[in-house]
């Protein structure tokens, strides 16, 4: 079983996924508060330029990041020095293609297990183009996490389901990170319907920004993602991204599905 | 689950379907629309219509004698899609995927633009057929072309800008994928070159071919034979394809893409992919990039707004890797000789992006005998580029 899987098969409670990016400001001292807030797997962006799939806010944290030099060897880097000191919460490397694509898929998902991550997630590459990407994740022994969104038709998500390791990911709204609000209600149907069509575990992200909808999601999801609302907060402050965490993670974790 | 389309996804390894998911479903139901509309006889009359009667195809195969003579060496042709209706060979594609829009049901059509042509094009086409109209358009652009801005607002278009990056083309381009996103619903994106995710570059190339299957007739008119040369510029590549799509197969045409290389390919400051990029991923396409080391997608320079784009068409870079098309590049300075050169010895004056494929020609004609029949695909008219050249050589407008 893959370290995710085995996250999500000992979990007696929905799990909190925090994304934060890699490069834009203290990241491990943000990853340390994390952890302390009771994240259960944590997101790690890797900064592209351009980050088509994102809203203003993670735009501008990625803009941040390479501004301030990070790589895909700079994250990597993050991730080795934060799992040395913390063994039981696994990261996921997110990002775009075409940095993985330069580094060497190969090479990535090695160097990604070896400096402790558990996965990949890469928004624009579809099974369609996985084939060396996939290969590469298995010979480096690390999930890829597939995406499911509300424009996949049912029988789309069995052919991804198929293909996927660890946790499937559903992007709660049709849109780009942050920007437009969930409905809860839709989100609830959909999730049951999603429920029929495969047996891996569901983490909902793309437009949860408050503890309130983060616990009325986890009440149905095995997994809450939050991104843009706390690097957002991180803008604000340390202490505010230390309670807005703090809050979600109560949030989540005590809505138990 | 593969494509629902039996048209390749794929030229070589480039091309392809590099987009979030939540757009993939779209774009399989606008391939399976593409490839059902393609097989139908009545929408290619449709858009034969329109090219004839609005467009003003054929557009002429003309001879500058001229040139020619001053040259002293090939026969140079311009294949003249500058005198199409808004003045480039942009509206060719932008009524053929209208008209697909249209038959999905779609009220409301984005797009993207660096210049402002296709831009101008998407917005013409919007008006024509009474659709909504949203063009994004690089902040810096925005500034840059304000004649068009103009043109596309009065033609009804809601121009916005994009302030993210460079502001220029490729960030136009982030700002539609997001919008469209968010609008999968209502929305057709109308990409403006021949690049992008499948079936956009195959669907851009088949709208524009009627540029090189005009020419082949009208070569064969003219001369009783097919050309020796082709020679087009190169940002995305569609004006490119549109002439050398149909002469693929015919091994004894020699086709150059010219593309920008800005102040010099050694400046770092120009728009070459090929020459100066490699492989990598963008915008829904693998394809040639300018990039740097770590994948992060490098901002391009050209004096032709229509060229500055870091990336080119996958088929493009097929053609390269294959060797089928030579690709080459002319500089800022190159451009803006020819321009005036073409101004003079035949009273035309041509867009900057064609003024590209001129100067390879001024290199090229003299060399071959006289008898060598070349053609140049001038794409787009100079009117939308007079401020620029004036600055460039100095002259005050205002």
């Amino acid at each position: 079983m893959s370290t995710l899987a085995a996250v999500f098969a000992r979990r007696t409670r929905p799990l909190f996924i925090p994304y934060i990016m890699a490069g834009d400001g203290d990241t491990l001292a943000r990853l340390d508060d994390l952890v302390a807030a009771g994240a259960d797997i944590i997101e790690l962006g890797m900064p592209f330029s351009d980050p088509a799939a994102d809203g203003v806010t993670i735009q501008e944290a990625g803009k941040r990041a390479l501004k301030a030099g990070m790589t895909v060897a700079g994250a990597l880097d993050i991730v080795r020095q934060f799992s040395s000191k913390n063994k039981e919460i696994p990261i996921v490397l997110m990002g775009y293609y075409n940095p993985v694509l330069q580094y060497g898929e190969e090479r990535f998902t090695r160097a990604a297990r070896q400096a402790g991550a558990a996965g990949a997630l890469i928004v624009d590459v579809p099974p369609e183009e996985d084939s060396a990407l996939a290969a590469a994740c298995t010979s480096g022994d690390i999930d890829l996490v597939r995406l499911l969104a509300p424009t996949t038709p049912p029988e789309r998500v069995r052919f991804i389901a198929g293909r996927a390791s660890g946790y499937l990911y559903y992007v709660a709204v049709a849109g780009v990170t942050g920007t437009q609000a969930i409905t809860i209600d839709t989100v609830r149907d959909k999730i049951k319907v999603l429920r029929q069509q495969t047996a891996l575990p569901l983490a909902v992200g793309f437009g949860i920004t408050k503890a309130a909808e983060a616990a009325a999601i986890a009440a149905v999801a095995d997994a809450v993602v939050v991104g843009s609302a706390l690097v957002k907060a991180a803008q604000d402050s340390p202490a505010a991204f230390k309670k807005l965490a703090t809050e979600l993670a109560e949030a989540i974790h005590g809505a138990g599905a | 689950m593969t494509a629902s389309s039996a048209l390749p996804t794929h030229f070589g390894v480039y091309g392809g379907q590099y987009i979030s998911e939540t757009l993939m479903p779209l774009l399989h139901s606008v391939t399976a629309a593409y490839e059902t509309a393609r097989q139908d006889p009545a929408f290619w009359n449709e858009l034969e219509y329109y090219f004839k009667d609005y467009v003003g195809r054929p557009s002429p195969l003309y001879y500058a004698a001229n040139l020619t003579r001053e040259l002293g060496g090939a026969k140079i042709y311009f294949k003249r899609d500058e005198l199409n209706h808004t003045g480039a060979h942009k509206i060719n594609n932008c009524l053929g995927q209208a008209l697909l829009a249209k038959r999905m049901g779609k009220k409301r059509i984005i797009a993207e633009t660096g210049a402002g042509q296709h831009g101008v094009a998407t917005a013409t086409v919007c008006a024509l057929f009474g659709l909504e109209c949203t063009v994004f358009m690089g902040a810096r652009d925005v500034e840059r072309q304000a004649p068009n801005v103009f043109r596309m607002k009065l033609l009804g278009a809601d121009v916005r800008p994009a302030q993210t990056g460079a502001q220029t083309l490729k960030d136009a381009m982030n700002e539609a994928l997001r919008d469209w996103v968010a609008r999968v619903d209502d929305t057709f994106y109308l990409i403006g070159t021949a690049a992008g995710p499948h079936p956009y570059p195959t669907m851009v190339r088949d709208f524009h071919k009627v540029i090189g299957e005009e020419t082949k007739t009208q070569m064969l008119a003219a001369e009783g034979r097919l050309p020796d040369t082709l020679v087009a510029c190169i940002g995305g590549g569609s004006n490119a394809l549109g002439l050398f799509a149909p002469f693929l197969e015919d091994a004894a045409v020699r086709m150059i893409g010219v593309e920008a290389a800005g102040k010099g390919l050694s400046s770092g400051q120009h728009a070459a992919s090929l020459s100066g990029g490699k492989p990598g991923v963008l915008h829904g396409n693998k394809t040639y990039l300018l990039q740097d080391d770590d994948g992060q997608i490098l901002d391009a320079h050209s004096i032709a707004a229509g060229l500055d784009y870091p990336g080119i068409g996958p088929e493009h870079a097929y053609l390269h890797d294959t060797g089928r098309v030579e690709y080459v590049s002319a500089t800022d300075d190159e451009a803006l000789a020819a321009f005036q050169r073409l101004c003079r010895s035949e009273g035309i004056i041509p867009a900057l992006e064609p003024s590209h494929a001129l100067a390879h020609v001024l290199k090229i004609a003299p060399t071959l005998p006289k008898d060598h029949l070349l053609v140049m695909n001038l794409c787009g008219r100079g009117d939308k580029d007079i401020f620029t050249v004036a600055k460039a050589l100095g002259f005050n407008l205002k």
